[in-house]
This record gives structure tokens, C-alpha cells and sequence, in this order.
């Protein structure tokens, strides 16, 4: 199955607006994306619930991985998010 | 009704408005057979929707940034497919909707609280999605802050730091609690905001919404129905009160000139104040929390940079890092302990991971060298001359020029002098001092009245400190939430406190009180407050005296 290994950027970790902003993405993607950290069993990426209990902090590796059509580009563009500090980036709206 | 309620002042000022309550939490009804399984989860998902719509409307709303991620990232919560599973199960499993609800928030707020941290902090988000989520099923007032559409008095049982998360504060008037204490999450945001507080305070039960109240911040009295031209004079008297206060500004000084420098407590550059006379508290935590290592020395050289770069010439006082198994740091790797508050917390660290604080003062040491600040350390948490004096002698071989201890725990404040010895000043932690000295647990709502800053038995303590202190010619102050009530301000400056550390919008009140006093007068009121009966009275002598 198609996997992305990336590092996590944002400074406070998947946390709070790291972690609405990669929810949402992931639940626009085409193919459903599952994220784990190691040891740990892959959560559904669209889960907020999920993606908070993996508990990952600024630099803890997580991998992604989808299956279908459009896979490889779901993953490439999650993968990108996740490694960007999203802590750092001026809210749009704001 | 109407009458008079008393409680702990805890945030100073007066305020009056129609009072509103905050909805307690919804109880479960006893367990019932599901009939209709479909209908309970129809039931359940359509709460859990609206409870998601109405976070995603709060978080539109919300003006701070912060805030407006916290709700955004909650509406999701609630929404949350997986959630929705967990209540379906326990539908299938027997239960109905409220139960079912109960049952899913209670199983991932688990996994939350495993994950720690920062993503243990959301539980309480789950919690607060549960009480709404049951109360819409049930047909009951959604629990939550009120919104009247015009200012009000907030009364509730007690405030969490995720209930203050959506709180306007530009409508609310004043806070009033039935439960919490003078270091409670209230009474820390209220002088914070610069909002009067009273907490524990039990008659407040009987305010019916809508009622019309006073509040007084300092004496803890809330008057409930006054009349509306009474509400609108106290207004106008507290308006003209915080002009006064903010009006003053310069060195904080009795009135016969004797300084008592204002210092701030700050957790990173950004709470620094223009015109600020330094920093009697430098949070260091910030650095190390929801990090899977230890901040690097670059890191920290930064972090404190920032902060000393901003006060050329004045003092900065930096506390080494205070976490323990209460505020546990993963890389520690403390055990889990049984009493947190009396483990392995405070310089107690440094017992097994000594790295951890010479890292940190090396990084100190680093960035005083680069800056013209008044650069102090000082350690949490110590409890014995040995200790303190271990940890003078490692800032000092840091090249650190002025190294102290915290007073928190009794047996430091007994032997103030002989640590007057080893170091170069004291800082006295009036909360945790308080906890210590009277074996009461600061979150421990019931037993509010043993935390309060003004029991003599806590004065004493503090009395001694600054004895020990004019004899040997060192400074101590006080850097807890006792040095910014502006009438025990006074007081602790008569017990010998050189100086006083504060939040920021804490400054004005403390220094318009210090600036109406001599410093004879301000030994005298501290002469009242020790020698009375207890912090009531105490309170009542020194406020009578400065009538």
C-alpha cells in the first residue's frame, strides 16, 4: 500500500489549528488516508478524535498511507501539510 | 431574593449588572430500555450535529486567534465520525441516546488523556461536547457561558479553563463563583482581565437570572438585588477607579518615598509591558511543555534573549524550570507518583536529571552575557539549605551573578536566614506556600478558605522571610497571586517584602494602594493582619484601618 513517512513541522504539534487544518484536508482527499506513529495501529486522518490521540508532538515521524486512485497525490499533498509549521503561517481568515 | 452573599475576594474592583448563571451540567437519566434503537441514534447524531454547529458559530465569533482554533478544532470533535461509532455501539450495546453519548465521550477522552500533554488538555473539550450533547437530547438549557446580548455579572459553580475559552469579556462585568479558591483558574483569569472576582461564595446560588447585583472584589460581597440607579452608581464610581489607577504610573513607592519596585510575572517576552520595572518571575515551562526532548541550549539562549534584550538595566529574574510528576515532561521520564504535589517536582528534578538544569542555566548565563539586564536565578521548590546552596554554587560556576531559592515549602521559610547564607535573595510562592503550610490542595474547591492569602499562620511565614531578610541586607519578595491584591499588598510590604511580582494589568491598584501608605503605616497594617484571628478579620482590621 502506497506510505508517506514525514516529520512532523508544526512547533505546538498536531494540535489545535496543525490539526483542524490536516483533518480537514484529509477529509477532502478522494481515498480514505489512515496516519499512525510508530507502534501504534493507523486512525482514520479525516478523525479529529484519531489524530489528537496519536499525541504527536513538533519532530515525532508519522506515517501515511491510502489505497486507490488518487493515492499517491492524497498522500504527497498531506504529507507536505504535515511538514510545514502551520504554527508559524498567519490565519487567512485573520 | 435579595440580600447579602459573602465570599473570597480574589480579583480587586467593584461591579454592577443583572446576573447571569452558567447552566450546571445536565445529569443523566436512570438507565431505561431502548426501544427504538434506530430512533436513539437519530437522537444521539442530530445532538452531536447541533453541538457541532453551534462550536463552529462560537469559533466564527471569536476574536483571538487561539481561541478561535480551540473551537474550530472542537466543533470537529463533535462531528467526528468516530465519535458517532462509538455512540452507535453503545446504542447497539443497549443504551439510549443520553447514556450512549455519556459512554462514547468517555472512551476517547481515555485515548486523549493516554496521548498526555497538550492532547490531554482537550479532554475537557470532550467533556464540555458531552454536557451539550446530553443536554440537547434531554431537552435541557444548554450548559455553557450566558448570552444575555448586554454586559452581566457571570456567576457560576466554578470556571474552567475551556468554559473562559468562548467568554466575551467585554460584556462580562465581574465573576462569581460558588466553588474555587484565591489560586482557582478564576481568580488567575480574572486579574488577569482586571474583572473583579469573588469565589466560594454559596449564596450566590440563590441569584436567579436576570437578578441585579454588586460586586466587590476586594471585600467578597455581592449584594443581590440592588436597585438599577444603585448598579449604574457603582459603575460609574469603578469606571472613575480605574482611571485613577491607570492614570498613575513610575516606580512603584509608599508615600513617604520608599521604593518597592513592580515587578512583572511573565511566562515569555510576550507578556512584557512597556514601562515595566522588571521581572520578579520568569515562567520557564512555556520552552519545555508538549515536547517529545528537551529544548536545545540554542533554543532556550532565544527564549531568554528575548525577554532580557527588552529590560537593559533591570532586574529579570528567571525561575529554572518547575515541572514535576503535576506537570509531567515526557523526556523526564518521571514516574508516575501517587501525590504529585509533594514528589519529584521543582529543583527536585535536577536530583536525577541534573543535565537538564545546567543545560538550562548555561543558556541563562549565555544570554545574560549578551544583554544589560540585572540577570537573577532562582530555583522552585527547594526545602533545605543544602539544596540551595548546591544550586547557588551551580549558577554561580555558570557564571550567573545572582542566584536565590523560592519559599514554597515551610521548612525553607523557617530557615529563611540560614538560606540568606548561601544566596542572594528569596522569593516567596504564596500559593504554594499556602498549599504546604496548611496541607490543602490548591485545586480543592471546599477548602477555599485554608488558601486564603491573608490566614496569619501564612503571614507569619512570610514575616519571617522578610526578618531574615533585613538582617542579613538581601532581598525577598513575593512573586504569588497575594502580591497583586492591592490591600494585602501593603501588608506583605510591612512583613519586610522588598518587592512584589505580578501579572501586568495587576500593577496600577497595587501601585495607586502602595503609593496612599507610609511605610510605618504599612508595618502597622501588617501588625493587624498577623495578629488577628484569621483572614477575615485580618482583612476587616487592615481595611478599617485604612478607612
Amino acid at each position: 500500500m502506497p506510505q508517506k513517512t514525514v516529520v512532523i513541522g508544526s512547533s505546538s504539534g498536531l494540535h489545535a489549528r496543525p490539526a483542524k487544518l490536516f483533518v480537514q484536508a484529509a477529509a477532502r482527499q478522494p481515498v480514505p488516508v489512515t496516519i499512525s506513529v510508530p507502534g501504534r495501529k493507523p486512525a482514520p486522518a479525516k478523525s479529529m478524535l484519531a489524530v489528537l490521540a496519536l499525541g504527536a508532538t513538533h519532530g515525532t515521524e508519522v506515517t501515511l498511507e491510502a489505497e486507490g486512485p488518487g493515492a499517491e497525490e492524497a498522500l504527497t499533498a498531506l504529507a507536505a501539510l504535515l511538514a510545514r509549521d502551520l504554527d508559524a503561517e498567519e490565519p487567512a481568515d485573520a | 431574593m435579595s440580600g447579602t452573599a459573602r465570599g473570597l475576594g480574589v480579583s480587586p474592583g467593584r461591579a454592577a449588572g443583572r446576573a447571569y448563571r452558567m447552566a450546571r451540567p445536565p445529569a443523566l437519566p436512570p438507565p431505561a430500555p431502548v426501544a427504538d434503537a434506530a430512533a436513539e441514534i437519530a437522537a444521539a447524531g442530530e445532538a452531536l450535529r447541533s453541538v457541532a454547529e453551534h462550536l463552529e458559530r462560537h469559533a466564527a465569533k471569536a476574536a483571538d486567534p487561539e481561541a478561535r482554533a480551540i473551537l474550530e478544532a472542537q466543533s470537529m470533535i463533535a462531528a467526528d465520525p468516530m465519535l458517532l461509532e462509538s455512540v452507535e455501539e453503545g446504542v447497539a450495546a443497549g443504551l439510549g441516546a443520553a447514556h450512549a453519548i455519556d459512554a462514547g465521550c468517555a472512551r476517547h477522552r481515555e485515548a486523549l488523556l493516554e496521548a498526555g500533554g497538550y492532547f490531554a488538555d482537550r479532554a475537557g473539550d470532550l467533556d464540555d461536547i458531552r454536557d451539550r450533547a446530553v443536554a440537547a437530547v434531554l431537552g435541557l438549557s444548554m450548559p455553557g457561558v450566558p448570552d444575555p446580548g448586554h454586559p452581566y455579572v457571570l456567576i457560576a459553580d466554578d470556571l474552567a479553563p475551556a468554559d473562559t475559552a468562548g467568554l466575551d469579556t467585554a460584556t462580562v462585568l465581574a465573576l462569581v463563583t460558588l466553588r474555587g479558591g484565591p489560586t482557582s483558574h478564576t481568580a488567575i483569569l480574572a486579574r488577569a482581565l482586571g474583572l473583579p472576582a469573588v469565589v466560594a461564595c454559596h449564596g450566590a446560588a440563590a441569584v436567579e437570572d436576570g437578578t441585579w447585583v454588586a460586586v466587590d472584589g476586594d471585600t467578597g460581597e455581592l449584594v443581590i438585588g440592588v436597585a438599577e440607579d444603585e448598579a449604574a452608581r457603582v459603575q460609574h464610581e469603578a469606571a472613575e477607579a480605574r482611571e485613577r489607577a491607570a492614570a498613575s504610573t513610575g516606580p512603584g513607592a509608599t508615600a513617604d518615598g520608599h521604593p518597592v519596585p513592580l515587578l512583572l510575572n511573565i511566562g515569555s517576552a510576550k507578556d512584557l509591558r512597556p514601562g515595566a520595572e522588571g521581572v520578579g518571575l520568569f515562567r520557564t515551562e512555556f520552552l519545555y511543555l508538549d515536547r517529545a526532548g528537551a529544548p536545545t541550549f540554542e533554543e532556550q539562549v532565544e527564549a531568554y534573549t528575548a525577554v532580557l534584550r527588552a529590560l537593559p538595566g533591570r532586574r529579570v529574574v528567571v525561575r529554572t524550570l518547575d515541572a514535576g510528576s503535576d506537570k509531567p515532561l515526557p523526556f523526564l521520564g518521571l514516574p508516575e507518583e501517587e501525590n504529585p504535589a509533594l514528589g519529584l517536582r521543582g529543583l527536585r528534578t535536577a536530583r536525577s536529571h541534573p543535565e537538564v538544569l545546567d543545560t538550562q542555566l548555561r543558556a541563562i548565563a549565555e544570554a545574560h552575557r549578551a544583554c544589560e539586564a540585572d540577570t537573577w536565578v532562582m530555583a522552585p521548590m527547594v526545602s533545605t539549605v543544602t539544596e540551595a546552596a548546591a544550586f547557588a554554587a551551580r549558577a554561580r560556576a555558570h557564571g550567573l551573578p545572582k542566584a536565590g531559592v523560592m519559599i514554597e515549602v515551610p521548612a525553607a521559610a523557617l530557615h529563611a536566614d540560614r538560606l540568606l547564607r548561601e544566596v542572594d535573595f528569596l522569593s516567596i510562592g504564596t500559593n504554594d506556600l499556602g498549599q504546604y503550610t496548611f496541607a490543602t490542595d490548591r485545586q480543592h474547591g471546599d477548602l477555599a478558605d485554608l488558601l486564603d492569602p491573608w490566614q496569619p499562620a501564612l503571614l507569619h511565614l512570610v514575616h519571617l522571610c522578610g526578618e531574615a531578610g533585613r538582617a542579613a541586607g538581601k532581598p525577598v519578595g513575593v512573586c504569588g497571586e497575594a502580591a497583586a491584591d492591592p490591600l494585602l499588598a501593603p501588608v506583605l510590604v510591612g512583613l519586610g517584602m522588598t518587592s512584589l511580582s505580578m501579572s501586568a494589568p495587576s500593577v496600577p491598584a497595587v501601585r495607586a494602594a502602595l503609593s496612599t501608605r507610609t511605610l510605618a503605616s504599612c508595618a502597622e497594617q501588617a501588625h493587624l493582619a498577623l495578629t488577628a484571628p484569621g483572614p477575615t478579620a485580618a482583612r476587616e482590621a487592615v481595611t478599617t484601618s485604612t478607612r
